[in-house]
């Protein structure tokens, strides 16, 4: 078999490669479904409805890509430099610590400060997570893929111990949880009666935002061009260490603005339980976006509407909800191999 | 001890006839060289030999016994070794486990590593090739490399020996040691193929010489009736004319180093000593030697990648305090990198976003500071593809799809158009045809006659004599006193290029 | 307890041996497919797999070496398509890896909860029984804390021996080595790098997946959730801290179980001073401190990560 890269890629072929491949990754999990005994064409509806199926379905789908689109962005801007950041979820949590620290009741501004307020402030805390691995990666040449990971589970310990410790609500009655976020600083919700808040806007606005900075700034081509060769960047005067340390504040800055949004949007409060994985999940819609910034907010909808499409599916039929991780992780590989497809022609011999 | 017959082999890729109708013989304890320029099919002949190709026609023989095509394995079993021009040994391995690879049969799962150690080094004694087989890989000197090499392919039983431009990366002394061993083997009755594009050496070990031009065979010839402008006619199909250098005043100091000391990436001993050199407007100055003396790290240090901790290093007069690749880019460094895939182009990146990646936060290319201005990128990009004859599809072309020739003129263009007065060659035509050859060296001397001053580092002793002003060698680390080019001459520089600094007639 | 008694007690190395076995497996099978020059980010889930494939073997009424083998089994299938995703296909291998863990680990779980819908405790299979050695294990301490362990437990210690024979004295072994620092060397061999790193990547799967199933059929006797808890990634980091080589490899596992089991004992010793998760970060924070203090020497295969393709440079 001989693979050779393409020429000309074709508009067409990178939209259509990614969709054929997500097909292919619901036939797939049809024969999961299959093998669970339930239908499959009605589990699939149970999913879709639950999704998109009602103005209640579509807000818990866009509530639920709200962080994905903020963790979805920080690992396509760290993985575009090749620095893979699996810390995301960490990251997300020490966003809402800053949150909690500083939102509930610490301090208090008027909403139109206060939120801006809290958005900086949990990018700061998403960026100052990252500082240790993007600092050790850069002076000892310590591979990020381990430490980032580690720390998620540091960090998540820490967060258990605060939350039964110093931060505990002495109103919630035994439950380790923080306080309410003040009044405040809550985000206004954009649906009414629906969980549904303006965090959703602010990720629509950063993912812009990204795009823009990848496509036309300077600082855009630097960390495009230290992801594809390191070497020619730092020939052509580019400091590796200092784009390496960009990307590792902007990504972590992202993973933890998605903490601000469960917490002062969602959920109201710290709690261990506040991402099912959001850190994780991001990867995953990264990767199914091609790292592209506004692809991201058309994956992180995708995936979110699976999760709580299958949420509803599995009240419907007897289907474990784990089927929304198993169709995501299949997603993901048949995407990763339908890009294949998409630079190289492949020849069988 | 073995016949070799190549009959007639054509082979095609796509439109492109990489061998056309060539026919080849060796005897036993002949040395027949294989001369031809860069994409001559050298390779491609070598390769279909050892079966990683097969030939659309034309068959192979040995002993008189036709080679199965396309199979690794039966030119091994046939007593078919080649060394390569590079060598393909792990460097964090020992000689013994390199040269065991493959001998044995993967299923078995008995240790062989005390049997196969006394076989290799019987074969060290008998062949008076002497290494250490547990010596690590990557504490080997380059010759010593070869020599592992070269044992790996006897060990192999190898009878028919074919080494590609073995004397590409050996110094003097190293390429007299080889052709004394390469004579005992052929005393031996070794047949030996022997390829290369230095038309010395071709004249100095070989018994025929085989000449390829475009794939085709342009004749063959009995070394002792040949000499080096015969072979370079055949081998180019005109007379060679590489540009020459006119006679130009040199002007005041360019750049100078004076007792620079660079310490190597160990942080403790030093990789560059003393090194004193001055390059002057309107001059080329060459610094010859062999591969690993020094040359990677003093490019570095120009660069403005590696930073040095002894010594003044003066720009234009003015002391430059460290190295900083942006701020030498902006004081007017032009630089040639030596891997046009490795450090010169970004592979993945357009033609354009590559030919100005050096101009990103200058006007005009730049809006507010930040972004990128497309239209005034584009622009200029057209006029250097233009200029240059950059030969791509479209200037959105990823540049790893640039052939070699075509990538080294993008770099080139990138590097010229900032006039720069200072410019950094780092083996410029490594690897190019000679049309290609020959138009980076015009370039190089119209930068001179513009008044930069160029400093070119070359392995390639053709180059160096014929464009360069002043040379001299680095060796160990050391650089040699520089001297004129008309005063000078290739023995002279060869021999200091083996280590011979005092050998200044 | 006093603190010198905690490291003076059979119990505690006992302890060590029981948690240092996975991580043998995990590091070990990691170890190969990295010295064949591909990373393997699959490796938590690929565990993840072992570990519930193990035990709904032994659940469903097989015996407990069929669980082993079938496990394993599982590994390798995973392995497979990890092998032809990154060496066939030359995709990126971080990005394979990590798909290949949310695709293994979602995989279990999903099926687990298919099989055994209704479970709020989990259910309880008989595990692996410790082996009383004659003689041996009735040896005072020495009997307690080396001789009487599973005979998994005692297979994870035969691996290291196996593992330093087949990669440094057999064919196979050198081709594996070569496979992940020059695979044009290989190729220039006639050796079909491809087929090499495959195999690689499947065994070192498999044995992986053994590692997973330790757990669930030898350490415990039931699997839940959240089960390998960040074991996969823990080894990733002792490959490195063992600079790919099997004997320090079994020195970090050790280390690393000794200082884990050590935690739990220092737990109680604390008692409320500090608090809990102090302790349970200690493993975490010590993995990041062993990558920290080998950065500076690490010598890495040379063709890890970097694909190969047919022809690529003759």
């Amino acid at each position: 078999m001989q693979i050779e890269p393409r020429e000309n890629i074709s508009p067409w072929r990178v939209i259509v490669a990614p969709v054929a491949a997500i097909i292919v990754a619901f036939v797939l999990c049809a024969f999961l479904i299959a093998w669970t005994g339930e239908p499959i064409i009605e589990s699939y509806g149970y999913l879709f409805k639950g999704a998109f199926g009602s103005r209640f379905a579509l807000s818990e789908t866009l509530n639920r890509a709200t962080p994905l689109i903020f963790t979805g962005l920080a690992a396509a801007v760290a993985f575009r430099a090749k620095f893979w950041n699996i810390g995301a979820e960490g990251q997300l949590y020490f966003g809402a610590l800053a949150a909690t620290i500083l939102g509930t009741g610490a301090i208090t501004l008027p909403p139109v400060l206060m939120i801006p307020f809290l958005f900086i402030a949990g990018a700061l805390a998403g960026g100052l997570a990252l500082l240790g691995p993007v600092f050790l990666k850069t002076t000892l040449k310590v591979d990020e893929v381990v430490t980032t990971l580690l720390l998620n589970f540091v960090i998540l310990l820490f967060v258990n111990y605060l939350l039964e410790g110093p931060l505990k609500d002495p109103m919630s009655l035994g439950w380790p949880q923080a306080a309410s976020i003040v009044d405040e600083g809550v985000l206004p919700e954009l649906m009414a009666r629906t969980r549904l808040h303006i965090g959703f806007l602010v990720a629509l606005a950063a993912s812009i935002l990204i795009w823009a900075l990848m496509r036309y700034t300077i600082w855009g081509y630097e960390i495009r061009a230290v992801g594809a060769n390191p070497n020619a960047a730092r020939f052509s005067g580019i400091s590796i260490n200092r784009t390496v340390f960009l990307v590792a504040m902007l990504s972590g800055g992202l993973a933890g603005m998605a903490g601000i949004t469960e917490t002062a949007g969602t959920k109201g409060y710290l709690t261990l339980d506040l991402s099912p994985g959001f850190g994780y999940s991001g990867i995953a819609v990264a990767m199914l976006a091609n790292l592209n910034p506004l692809g991201v907010v058309i994956s992180a909808i995708f995936l979110a509407g699976i999760y709580v499409g299958a949420d509803s599916m599995s009240r419907a039929v007897n289907i474990p909800t784990y089927i929304a991780d198993v169709l995501v992780a299949l997603s993901v590989l048949s995407v990763l191999v339908s890009l294949l497809f998409v630079q190289f022609r492949v020849r069988w011999r | 001890m073995a016949n070799l017959r190549i009959s007639n082999v054509t082979k095609k890729f796509g439109s492109l006839t990489a061998n056309d109708n060539v026919s080849l013989q060796v005897s036993e304890g002949e040395v027949v060289a294989l001369l031809g320029e860069n994409g001559a099919g050298k390779t491609t002949l070598m390769n279909i030999l050892f079966g990683h190709y097969v030939a659309d026609e034309g068959d192979i023989e040995i002993d008189g016994i036709k080679l199965p095509p396309g199979s690794t394995d039966a030119a091994i079993r046939a007593g078919l070794g080649m060394v390569h021009q590079h060598f393909t040994l792990a460097e964090n391995m020992s000689v013994l486990d390199n040269i065991m690879l493959g001998t044995e049969s993967l299923w078995s799962l008995k240790s062989t590593v005390s049997r196969s150690r006394r076989k290799l080094e019987s074969l060290a004694d008998e062949y008076n090739l002497h290494v250490d087989a547990d010596a690590g890989i990557s504490d080997l000197s380059v010759g010593e490399r070869q020599r592992v090499e070269i044992l790996k392919v006897l060990y192999r039983g190898a009878r028919i020996l074919i080494l590609d431009e073995p004397t590409a990366v050996l110094t003097p002394a190293e390429t007299d040691q080889l052709l004394a061993n390469l004579k005992m083997m052929v005393a031996k009755g070794m047949s030996i193929i022997f390829i290369s594009h230095k038309l010395h050496e071709v004249m100095a070990i070989s018994d025929r010489v085989t000449v390829l031009r475009h794939g085709a065979m342009v004749g063959e010839i009995e070394t002792r009736n040949a000499d080096k402008a015969i072979l370079a006619e055949m081998m180019v199909g005109r007379k060679v004319t590489r540009p020459k250098a006119e006679v130009l005043e040199p002007g005041s100091d360019v750049l100078r180093l004076d007792n620079i000391c660079v310490r190597g990436n160990d942080k403790k001993t030093d990789v560059l000593r003393d090194i004193s050199l001055n390059i002057r407007e309107n001059e080329i100055v060459a610094i010859a030697g062999v591969a690993g003396n020094g040359q990677r790290e003093l490019a570095e240090v120009l660069n403005g990648l590696r930073p040095w901790h002894k010594g003044t290093f003066k720009f234009g007069g003015e002391v430059v305090s460290k190295g900083d690749a942006r701020a030498f880019l902006r004081m007017g460094f032009g630089r040639i990198p030596e891997d046009r895939h490795h450090t010169g182009t970004v592979g993945e990146m357009r033609v354009w976003e590559n030919l100005l990646s050096e101009k990103l936060r200058q006007s005009p290319f730049w809006k507010f500071r930040t972004l990128i201005d497309f239209s005034a990128h584009r622009k200029k990009a057209a006029e250097l593809i233009e200029q240059f004859d950059i030969r791509c599809n479209s200037m959105e072309t990823p540049a790893r799809l640039l052939s070699g020739g075509n990538m080294q003129k993008l770099i080139l263009a990138r590097t010229l158009t900032a006039d720069p007065k200072f410019i950094l060659a780092n083996q410029p035509v490594r690897g190019l045809d000679e049309g290609a050859i020959a138009f980076v060296h015009e370039q190089l001397l119209a930068a001179r006659t513009k008044g930069a001053g160029i400093l070119l580092i070359s392995e390639d002793l053709d180059e160096v004599f014929s464009i360069a002003d002043r040379v001299a060698v680095i060796y160990h680390g050391r650089i040699s006193q520089l001297l004129d080019i008309r005063k000078t001459n290739l023995q002279q520089i060869g021999a200091m290029m083996g280590g011979d600094m005092k050998a200044v007639a | 307890m006093d603190w010198i008694e905690l490291f003076i007690s059979a119990g505690f190395w006992a302890a060590t041996l029981r948690i240092a076995a996975p991580l043998i497996f995990g590091t070990i099978g990691e170890l190969i497919c990295e010295r064949a020059g591909v990373l393997n980010l699959g490796i938590e889930g690929i565990m993840t797999m072992g570990a519930m494939a193990g035990w709904m073997w032994v659940y469903e009424g097989g015996s407990l070496w069929g669980a082993v083998f079938f496990a394993a089994a599982v590994g390798g299938i995973f392995g497979l398509l990890h092998a032809i995703l990154t060496v066939h296909l030359g995709l990126s291998q971080h990005v394979s890896g990590i798909g290949i863990t949310l695709l293994a680990s979602s995989l279990s779980y999903f099926l687990f909860r298919m099989f055994l819908p209704n479970s709020t405790t989990p259910p309880k299979i008989v595990p692996f029984q410790p082996l009383e050695i004659p003689y041996l294990s009735e040896l005072p301490f020495l009997g307690e804390a080396f001789f009487s362990h599973t005979a998994l437990t005692y297979l994870a210690l035969a691996i290291i021996p196996i593992a330093i024979y087949l990669l440094y004295r057999t064919p196979i072994g050198l081709a594996t080595r070569m496979a992940g620092e020059n695979p044009v060397a290989l190729e220039a061999q006639g050796i079909n790098v491809l087929m090499i790193r495959t195999g690689a990547v499947v065994v070192g799967s498999a044995v992986m997946a053994i590692g997973g199933a330790y757990i669930t059929i030898s350490a415990f006797d039931a699997f839940f959730f959240g089960m390998i808890n960040g074991r996969g990634w823990i080894c990733i980091a002792l490959v490195i801290f063992a600079s790919w080589k099997p004997g320090r490899a079994l020195f970090g596992a050790l280390l690393f179980a000794g200082l884990d089991a050590f935690q739990v004992r220092a737990q109680q010793l604390a008692g409320g001073d500090i608090p809990y998760q102090f302790f349970l970060m200690l493993p975490y924070l010590l993995s990041i401190g062993a990558m920290i203090i080998i950065s500076k020497r690490m010598q890495y295969p040379q063709a890890l990560l970097v694909p190969f393709r047919r022809g690529d440079r003759i």
